[in-house]
């Protein structure tokens, strides 16, 4: 019994920790209309950094500052942060299929520093030597892993109030007003670049305190963290939940991950030896087919998003909402 | 440094003739395919599969032809290669693409590109197994062309480069001098405009993912068999074509063109400075200088 809570524990750690870079993706894609192809770069800049903000001295790589948890979290975010404001200095203002590319090689090109660079972050073996908080006070069992899906759940519900009030602001109207028609956003005197600009970073600060938890949950993180398949699985968790819901992005990121493991637990318990091998072939496959089939057939999501009427008079909101 | 100026050309020609099919697909149908690549794929693979069938069938094609590794059955082979892989384009275009197309946003066709190149890849894996593959077991050994400095070439890479070029120069002439080739044009300029005169859209989008599946599937064949074949070779070129595209402008073919040797030369002269670990970050940096420099590429043109 203690096994199989365990167990769910675990699991609703990781898939709420993606959530939260679901959330990030929501705010850049759903809400502003921005592609973000690399995904994984910005989560994996969020986690690196955290390791080696709040780590102890490692010999043969960059680290040693040991600042304290939520600093070398924080200084996660903002080098995920920092990452997507140069490229988004780069490609915002071109045409919108230049920031897919650029994203895309960002992530390529982040993933192979990473194999590379041993001086910076331990090359292919990555990046260890990290003390978890409280650790000493409870050790790596149960009630480590219980208190710390408490926090990320705290942290979660953090970032999901954030977006649901940003969305909800004057803000936010700006953002969909620039999502659905640029020229008219530009006639009423806002600057759309500037606008994107500010959702795109902010989301990556989403993405990196994501990719920050994860390291931490883990103590550990290496290139084969950031390998480029995370990046589809954060998509078809936003495009399955609802791109513009974040209630949408949370349910996808349970339900792909949910998806995601019980279909590797059934390949490996079920599945004769030499299939097994193709266990991540046979995975991607999945992972593609629900990408193009939920684009074929419900482009929306399973929670579309929910038209907001930006009237005054908030009373009649609910209403005129359901009408839409 | 000369030899990777060499290298550089061969691995251009490559290049440009996968860029020349994307950067008609991005400017007529308005969408970054990701998916592109993985046409490459496919008609290395298709190649291969009847490359054994036909040199079963009639063993005397099997002979190589002078000092190449690629044999007659290959290269009948290759023409298949490049049939199948069109109508592959042309299918994959009107089961998915154009279902996308009609329910959502340009952007929704780049991320149903990627899902596309998901599945394509892993099923090539799947069925063709995830280790790599040659055409010939042959060992052709390299000629020297010059002692010092010591430059290197095969003669699979001088055919390959050759074939580009006359596969460019036929495509040249197929859009400056026929009318097929003016009405494609029409559509890239001005879609609606073309057809008020009487262009059938949907016949050109044909034209064009044909056109583009046949360059991919010939720069398919001529990637495995300069180097090796691998279900991985789409994941490998998808962001260096990009880059050509890019480097070239999108929407220009000889943009393309020059963008592809560009970046094939790039790519290998940066490998004199770099570590070889960092060559798939090497297009990106391409990217990001053009970006720099000349945001809308060679022959671009700046459109929103």
């Amino acid at each position: 019994m203690i096994g199989v809570i365990s167990y769910f524990v675990f699991f609703a750690t990781v898939a709420s920790i993606l959530a939260i870079a679901v959330l990030g993706l929501n705010l850049q894609w759903g809400n502003t209309g921005l592609f973000n192809g690399g995904v994984v770069a910005f989560f994996g800049a969020g986690g690196y950094a955290t390791l080696i903000l709040g780590g102890t001295q490692q010999a043969d790589h960059l680290g040693g500052y040991d600042l304290p948890y939520l600093l070398a979290l924080a200084g996660g975010a903002a080098i995920a942060g920092l990452l997507a404001w140069v490229v988004g200095v780069l490609t915002l203002r071109l045409r919108h299929d230049y920031l897919a590319i650029a994203t895309f090689g960002v992530a390529v090109t982040f993933e192979s520093v990473m194999r590379n660079a041993e001086w910076l972050a331990g090359g292919a073996k990555g990046v260890r030597g990290f003390e978890r908080p409280f650790r000493e006070a409870l050790g790596d069992g149960f009630s480590y892993n219980i208190l710390f899906l408490c926090f990320v759940l705290l942290v979660g519900a953090a970032v999901y109030v954030f977006l649901e009030r940003l969305i909800r602001s004057p803000f936010g109207r700006l953002l969909r007003a620039i999502r659905e028609d640029e020229v008219a956003a530009r006639s009423l005197g806002k600057f759309p670049d500037r606008v994107r600009l500010t959702a795109f970073v902010a989301g990556a600060v989403i993405m990196g305190v994501s990719g920050g938890l994860y390291a931490t949950f883990y103590a550990f993180i290496s290139p084969q963290d950031v390998l480029p398949i995370l990046t589809f699985q954060i998509w078809a968790m936003l495009i399955v939940g609802g791109a513009g819901n974040n209630r949408g992005a949370i349910l996808g990121a349970f339900l792909i991950w949910g998806g995601w493991t019980a279909s590797g637990w059934a390949l490996s318990r079920f599945a004769p030896v030499d299939v097994q091998l193709y266990t991540g072939t046979l995975q991607f496959i999945l992972i593609g087919f629900i990408i193009v089939g939920m684009l074929m057939w419900r482009p929306q999501g399973l929670l579309p998003e929910r038209l907001v009427v930006s009237h005054s008079g908030a009373r009649n909101k609910h209403q005129q909402g359901r009408k839409e | 440094m000369i030899q990777s100026l060499l290298d550089g050309v061969l691995v251009g020609a490559i290049l440009s003739l996968g860029a020349i099919g994307l950067t008609m697909a991005m400017h007529i149908l308005r969408f970054a395919n990701f998916s592109h690549a993985e046409l490459l794929s496919i008609g290395a693979y298709a190649a291969l599969v009847f490359d054994g069938l036909f040199a079963a069938l009639f063993p005397l094609l099997s002979e190589a032809i002078g000092p190449l590794s690629l044999t007659w059955a290959l290269a009948a082979a290759i023409i298949v290669s490049m049939a199948i892989t069109a109508i592959s384009a042309i299918l994959i275009d009107r089961v998915v693409f154009r279902r996308v197309r009609a329910l959502g946003g340009e952007l929704s066709m780049v991320f149903a590109s990627f899902g596309v190149a998901l599945v394509i890849r892993n099923f090539i894996s799947l069925i063709f197994g995830l280790k790599t593959q040659l055409y010939s077991e042959d060992i052709v050994f390299a000629v020297i062309l010059s002692q010092d400095p010591l430059l290197l070439v095969k003669p699979d890479q001088v055919f390959a480069l050759i074939a580009a070029l006359i596969i460019m120069l036929a495509l040249h002439l197929f859009l400056s001098r026929t009318t097929l080739g003016y009405a494609l044009r029409a559509v890239a300029e001005n879609p609606t405009l073309a057809e008020v005169n009487g262009i059938n859209l949907k016949r050109m989008i044909a034209v064009v993912w044909t056109i583009g599946g046949g360059l991919a599937a010939f720069a398919g064949v001529s990637y495995g068999l300069t180097n090796q074949i691998s279900p991985v070779i789409g994941r490998d070129l998808v962001l260096p074509i990009f880059a050509a595209t890019i480097v070239g402008g999108i929407g220009s073919v000889y943009g393309a063109v020059l963008g592809g040797f560009m970046v094939g030369i790039a790519a290998n002269l940066a490998l004199v400075v770099l570590p070889s670990g960092y060559s798939p970050a090497v297009p990106f940096l391409i990217i990001i200088l053009v970006l720099l420099v000349r945001p809308n590429g060679l022959f671009g043109e700046a459109r929103a």
